[in-house]
């Protein structure tokens, strides 16, 4: 039974992880009807601006607490981050909002190779270590164990995604997105500057993929280039499991694909009688992705995307 | 360096009139434009004499390379021509019928391990290569088909997606059918597979021939090239054809293709079939060729190399797609003198070659769909398509999701 | 469309530039074959430039283009000049993510061709120079076959290398077709030697001897009754868990769960809490420290008490450094005796580290691998590659990595196996096994 339990705080930290990445491509996607597949790039990008700032913090004073050190470094990887947001959409997508599908699509393929190696160039191929500065007092429950950090994690993935929600159903930007969502021609109608709002969403997806970077590495101790391509895909899934373009989808579809994962790859191989075992894991997102896709495109818990133009 | 060979050939195994149009002086009126080159002006009123020249190039070639250049270039040609082969294979599926398809290596590798499992020790079955390359052709295109079936539904993103899905699905049940069963060997790769053999000359010793010897990598090279001039072939008739047009009309307003009485979803899993049975055949010729294969070479990042390909060379016209083809697989192995010329000067390498490639194929991705998304060599239909229009473009951005189907 | 094209005045610059080309090379040409070489590149270059800056182009361009490079190409032809000079390959990925383990190999390799070349070699009575051609292979097994015609090219007569099994394995058949000796100093799949190609050889213990070596220690001296084993689904972890599983087993233990993570993963957590419950008291890691150092981790967050061991994949400086605190206690083997112990270890350890700067890996098997190529030369008092071929297999050389003799199928006999473990924040030597 611990086990278990173990198995769902695992899935359920991971799941948080995937929802919090997940917002970013749902928030898109719900606007422009785009992958931006940069965006797990954005992700990897703030967790190394963060370590770089952390390196230099705890180099500058090793006395500083670990909190304040990490958060300097999630107060720099932010602002990075809405900037490269905002780049990437002005560069590579603005340009073809009237191309057809094709083109943004390789575009944004382009630019998650061009981050990659960016990074690569700039932080090496090695994988950076992050300090142990955030607490890893271990509790138990049920006789599993869960650490500050994981609770942190949760707590804070949920934090975020009521606040965005607040802020897309409550606040008159919100508003001007829900509207820009709809039909851009429409918004633009009723005097909603449509470019500003998508630069705006950019901007705050890649707050939250900052963010997202910092609680990944800090996890699990390390960030590397590459990191950003797998959790993107993994967010993706969850995003559209969930139903893309709706924001507690995501968060559902991220937990859901977390608790999933975990516990195909624990049970898994018990179950089959070691015929399939964890090598599968990364097979299931993937078949959820197609099995959503391919029987119920709108996800969990969106509305139909057909027909809507 | 083969690639301008094989563009032309490209125009002239087509037969006459589609062809010949592109190349003739009276360009325009196919609307392609024509340079001049002196000295060589009399070819344009001798297409019997261009012709027996080009064929001469094309069976002289690896003789010139390897002969300047070396083996290693010979090679290199070789590559050149398999993923010559891929990229037309692609081009059907994203090129004409426009479904992107990001998982295009998953029929690269499902040929080349169908190769090698009927033709190596791993099973004991040594079947002959003619035997065993059109039955992985066709393995793959069922796949084509199976893999095809139930993303009909889907398009642009979410068909990009799952496609990519199918891809991994494929290359991890490949590193990991070792057990319970032991099917792929897993990481460890099949090895020995048996070299072609054709007319009792097998492809894997040097071939001593009127005082001459023949390395395998030239006897390749001209197996190569045959193939890829049939590719060729098919791949043109193709696009002239009923099923062309449909191919085309599906890209272009899936719905209208419908209206018009196109049977929309055979002509889709028909493209998906022609697309993986090119990727299956170019797998089968890997197996033989390499001799050993491992699913390392079948990631992800492969898939989007054959893609830069054909968006660099121009999505739906064969030259271009076999230029972009050639270019990609060639610039690396120039980028590499890089590599060796810093070693030579600074000591170091400053700037990796390996890392500049995968910049440069983002970058070109992106430049590309930006200033010129038809690609250096543009078939004109797709030109118009892709350029960023208003109006046109806004109505293929319809739905994702065909509720019809 | 084509009132655009003949509006651009460079119409008439390439063929301009071909001749211009042409000229050039004409001026050079058949002076030395690796001029040839390079011209033939700034043609290809040149072929590249026009095709992005001038496009539609036209098929008799190229094929006018083509026709120049060709004739060049043909002019050009010559063989590599066979002298008293000696040419050696070594191969290892020099761009890439192992690129410093790749530089370290060559380096290994050309110190020892330094020295040799300093002490001048012999044969059939004429003195002989050694160069070493260092090749990159990025890893690929695509790459490995082309460099390994590249270096067929330029005349080899033996080859070190390649780093990786799934390198080495596709151009051994390249070297074994041309019938040049092929050792590789660190590739350790074992189907490499399999193939039985008598030219393969290799001077590292292969993933079975350290899997045996590792599953005998962990029974024996760990005291392992129920392990699991996990592994990281490439060639070198798959193999080394295999054959950790067959030798665990044959002492004694029982093999309570197999799991399976991939050489990107970070998560770990489920298959960790899956091996919890079924108590193990060992768990095996086949794979690299990327993996390594958070498994070590999220294994102490779980609160799975039970010890990590690893292959040579772990046992290097970055597994500390990703592991921090929770590496305590972590064994890891490596191949080869620990260089501090050996006669000449320390000596080679100084001559290096003066001309290369620290060891990186594997640098003193490519050392070695030179040193047991050139006695076989001088026993067959002859470079040629099948009397070379047929005199490896006498080797007696006592390396800075230990004794080395081959087996008939070219491995290593009774190679040494050194375990190490972590203790405050470092590797310490546990104890060699044979």
């Amino acid at each position: 039974m611990e086990i278990f339990t173990q198995q769902l705080i695992n899935g359920l930290v991971l799941g948080s992880i995937y929802a919090l990445v997940a917002l970013g491509y749902t928030m898109v996607y719900g606007i422009l009807e785009l992958i931006n597949f940069a965006h797990g790039e954005v992700t990897m990008i703030g967790a190394m601006v963060a370590l770089t700032v952390i390196g230099a913090l705890v180099g500058l004073n090793p006395e500083l607490p670990g909190l304040i050190v990490v958060l300097g470094g999630v107060l720099v990887a932010i602002p990075a981050c809405m900037a490269l947001g905002f780049a990437i959409e002005k560069v590579a997508y603005r340009p073809l909002r009237h191309a057809p599908r094709l083109a943004p699509l390789i575009t944004a393929i382009g630019m998650s190779i061009i981050l990659q190696n960016a990074a690569m160039l700039i932080w090496g191929r090695q994988y950076v270590s992050f300090p142990p500065l955030l607490p890893q007092e271990r509790h138990e429950i049920l006789g599993a164990h869960i650490t500050d950090l994981q609770i942190f994690i949760v707590v804070l993935s949920f934090a975020i995604m009521g606040g965005l929600w607040l802020l897309v159903e409550r606040t008159r930007l919100g508003r001007a997105m829900r509207a820009t969502a709809q039909s851009k021609e429409v918004a633009q109608l009723m005097g909603v500057n449509v470019d500003r709002i998508i630069s705006a969403t950019f901007i705050i997806g890649s707050a939250l993929a900052a963010i997202a970077g910092v609680m990944v590495s800090a996890y699990y101790g390390l960030a590397h280039y590459y990191m950003g391509f797998m959790l993107g895909l993994k967010a993706f899934s969850a995003a559209v499991l969930g139903g893309i373009g709706n924001i507690a989808g995501a968060m559902l579809g991220g937990l859901l694909l977390g608790v999933i994962e975990a516990l195909g790859a624990g049970y898994i191989g018990d179950i089959t009688g070691g015929f399939l075992g964890s090598h599968y894991q990364d097979v299931f997102a993937f078949f959820v992705l197609i099995g959503v896709l391919v029987f119920r495109p709108s996800g969990l818990l969106g509305e139909r995307v057909a027909n809507r133009a | 360096m083969c690639s301008p060979s094989s563009c032309l050939s490209a125009c002239w195994c087509s037969g006459p009139p589609a062809c010949w149009a592109s190349a003739s002086p009276t360009g325009p009126r196919r609307g392609r434009a024509v340079l001049r080159v002196p000295g060589l002006a009399f070819l344009y009123s001798r297409p019997g004499l261009a012709f027996v020249l080009l064929a001469v190039l094309l069976a002289a070639l690896p003789f010139m390379v390897g002969g300047g250049l070396g083996n290693s270039w010979v090679r290199v040609l070789d590559f050149v021509l398999l993923y010559m082969l891929m990229a037309i294979g692609l081009n059907i599926v994203v090129g004409y019928a426009g479904l992107l398809d990001l998982g295009y290596i998953a029929f690269y590798a499902l040929g080349a391990y169908f190769y090698a499992w009927l033709a190596s020790p791993h099973f004991g079955l040594h079947l002959p290569f003619w035997m065993v390359l059109p039955m992985g052709a066709a393995f793959a295109g069922l796949f084509g088909v199976l893999l095809g079936a139930p993303t009909l539904r889907l398009r642009g993103d979410y068909l990009a997606i799952v496609t990519l899905g199918f891809g991994e699905i494929i290359r991890i049940f490949m590193n990991n059918l070792n057990a319970p069963f032991n099917l792929t060997n897993g990481p460890q790769g099949m090895n020995l597979i048996d070299p072609v053999k054709l007319a009792g000359v097998s492809f894997g010793k040097p071939l001593h021939v009127l005082g001459m010897t023949v390395p395998p990598t030239y006897l390749y090279y001209y197996l190569f090239l045959a193939l890829t001039l049939l590719a060729i072939g098919v791949a043109m008739r193709l696009q002239d054809s009923r099923v062309g047009r449909a191919w085309a009309a599906l890209r272009e307003d899936e719905i209208a293709a419908a209206a018009m009485g196109i049977n929309t979803r055979n002509t889709k899993l028909l493209a998906f079939a022609m697309g993986a049975t090119f990727g299956g055949l170019a797998g089968g010729l890997f197996a033989a060729f390499q001799g050993f294969i491992s699913p390392e070479s079948f990631t992800l990042w492969e898939s989007i190399l054959v893609l830069c390909m054909i968006v660099l060379g121009g999505m739906g016209n064969i030259a271009g797609v076999l230029l972009g083809a050639a270019l990609l697989t060639i610039i690396p192995e120039a980028l590499r003198y890089l590599g060796d010329l810093q070693r030579a000067t600074i000591g170091h390498v400053v700037v990796d070659p390996a890392d500049l490639r995968m910049l440069l194929f983002g970058v070109a991705l992106v430049s590309m769909m930006l200033f010129r998304p038809s690609g250096l060599m543009p078939s004109r239909q797709r030109k118009r398509e892709l350029a960023a229009e208003d109006g046109v473009a806004e109505q293929e951005r319809a739905d994702l999701y065909d509720s019809r189907a | 469309m084509g009132a655009r094209v003949n509006a651009v005045p460079a119409r008439t610059s390439p063929a301009r530039a071909n001749l211009r080309l042409a000229r050039f090379s004409r001026s050079r040409e058949g002076r030395n074959p690796r001029n040839g070489f390079r011209e033939a590149l700034y043609v290809i270059n040149a072929l590249i430039f026009r095709a992005f800056r001038r496009t539609p182009v036209n098929s008799f361009k190229w094929l006018a283009s083509a026709i120049l490079l060709g004739v060049l190409a043909a002019g050009c032809g010559q063989k590599a000049e066979e002298g008293s000079t000696i040419r050696i390959g070594s191969v290892s990925p020099l761009t890439g993510p192992q690129t410093h383990i790749g530089k370290d190999n060559e380096n290994g390799a050309r110190l020892a061709v330094d020295e040799i070349n300093a002490q001048g070699l012999v044969l059939g009575g004429k003195p002989v120079k050694l160069e070493l051609i260092g090749e990159d292979d990025q890893a690929e097994p695509k790459t490995a076959t082309i460099v390994a015609d590249k270096l067929l090219d330029a005349g080899v007569v033996a080859v070190i290398g390649h780093l990786n099994s799934g390198t080495t394995i596709p151009a051994s058949k390249r070297y074994h077709d041309a019938g040049i000796p092929q050792i590789s100093p660190s590739a350790t799949a074992v189907a490499y030697t399999a193939q039985g190609f008598r030219n393969a050889f290799r001077v590292m213990a292969n993933d079975a001897q350290q899997g045996k070596a590792l599953g005998q220690f962990a029974v024996g001296k760990l005291g392992a009754r129920k392990v699991a084993i996990i592994d990281d689904r490439t060639a070198y972890g798959q193999g080394l868990a295999d054959e950790f599983e067959k030798a665990a087993r044959e002492a004694g233990a029982e093999v309570v769960a197999r799991e399976f993570t991939n050489d990107k993963a970070t998560d770990f957590s489920a298959i960790l809490t899956s091996i919890k419950g079924k108590s193990a008291d060992l768990v095996f890691y086949g794979g690299m420290d990327p993996q390594g150092g958070p498994m070590a981790q999220q294994m102490k967050r779980l609160g799975l008490n039970a010890r990590l061991l690893g292959g040579d994949g772990l046992q290097n400086a970055n597994f500390l450094k990703l592991a921090g605190a929770d590496g305590e206690g972590v064994v890891a083997s490596s191949p080869g005796l620990p260089l501090e112990g050996m006669p000449g270890g320390s000596a080679f350890k100084a001559k290096f580290e003066a001309k290369y700067g620290p060891i990186q890996l594997y640098a003193p098997y490519a050392y070695d691998a030179v040193y047991i190529l050139v006695e076989a030369m001088k026993r067959a008092d002859s470079a040629e590659p099948a009397k070379v071929v047929a005199a490896l297999p006498q080797t007696d050389y006592q390396g800075v990595t230990g004794p080395l003799k081959f087996d008939e199928k070219g491995d290593t006999v009774g190679g040494a196996v050194t375990m190490y473990e972590v203790k405050n924040g470092a590797w310490t030597v546990l104890e060699t096994v044979k």
